[in-house]
């Protein structure tokens, strides 16, 4: 039964992954930004199971409300707004630059795996320290949000500035120009 | 046995292929898509260590990341609207004049 459930975990991981993984390839694929978007949109559910299987399930929530809810139909909207059917089309890829792309992107990913290396040998904690407050046992949300409100109070509230700063710059930039200025 | 190790991979080639993306696509709105890819991979980085060591913080750090994701979409496709306003294209490689 044990060795069950261990199977069932790694199954699960790998059709995540996977998905994960067709998806990340199909946004850089697709020539139509609507294709790219659905396969940007799978990429992204994908990774909300994936933090369902890491015992983040608030996150996993934020993520499909946040991505899948919102940037995904700010995406969209700004695709159907700008029309790009009627825009020129350019060729899909710039096809000279796909060997420095693919030498700038494994340079980068050891740089990551170096960071990376040198954390992952620090030794594991216990999974309860996710879902308990104080030592006391509570949900992921509950637990997240001591943890947010008690010990990270600052940056939230700095966010919050940049939320609003990106807020009035998207309104100032989006709208109309005023006649006589360029 | 899926092991931390597991998800770092698999975070690498997300981080790899939206890197990838950004240098080869030129359509702009592409391009935001694969910075998403790139800010999913460092999210599922951040989760998966949370769950390694055993420590919220990488939890509270995904939140702001997701947040910081949301508000560089935002601005990013602003930027779209108006260069499509003023050039009529969203193509990278056809937006090369500074205009004041």
């Amino acid at each position: 039964m044990d060795a069950l459930v261990t199977y069932f975990g790694a199954i699960v991981f790998y059709t995540l992954a996977a998905l994960a993984v067709a998806g990340a390839a199909g946004v850089i694929g697709y020539r139509n930004p609507v294709h790219a978007a659905m396969s940007l949109l799978m990429t992204f559910l994908a990774v909300a199971g994936l933090f369902v299987l890491l015992h983040a399930e608030l996150i996993a929530a934020v993520q499909i409300l946040v991505y899948a809810g919102g940037v995904m139909v700010l995406f969209l909207f700004v695709i159907m707004l700008v029309n790009v059917r009627t825009l020129p089309t350019e060729e899909k890829y710039v096809r000279r630059l796909l060997p420095v792309a693919v030498v700038i992107s494994v340079v980068l990913a050891a740089l990551v795996l170096v960071g990376v290396w040198a954390a992952f040998r620090a030794p594991a904690g216990p999974v309860a320290a996710l879902v308990s407050v104080e030592g006391q046992a509570m949900g992921n949300t509950e637990a997240v949000g001591w943890s947010l409100y008690r010990d990270y109070l600052l940056p939230f509230e700095v966010v919050s500035v940049v939320l609003l700063v990106a807020m009035i710059g998207a309104i100032v930039m989006g709208r109309k120009e005023k006649e006589g200025r360029t | 046995m899926i092991t931390t190790t597991h998800y770092l991979v698999l975070s690498l080639i997300l981080f790899g292929l939206g890197v990838t993306g950004v240098v080869v696509r030129r359509n702009f709105i592409t391009v935001l898509m694969s910075i998403e890819l790139i800010l999913n991979a460092a999210n599922l980085n951040f989760i998966a260590f949370s769950r390694h060591l055993g420590d919220l913080s990488g939890q509270v750090f995904a939140v702001f990341i997701i947040t910081i994701a949301a508000a560089e979409a935002a601005i990013g496709l602003g930027i779209i609207i108006a260069l499509v306003r003023l050039k009529q294209t969203v193509q990278l490689d056809q937006v090369n004049v500074m205009q004041g």
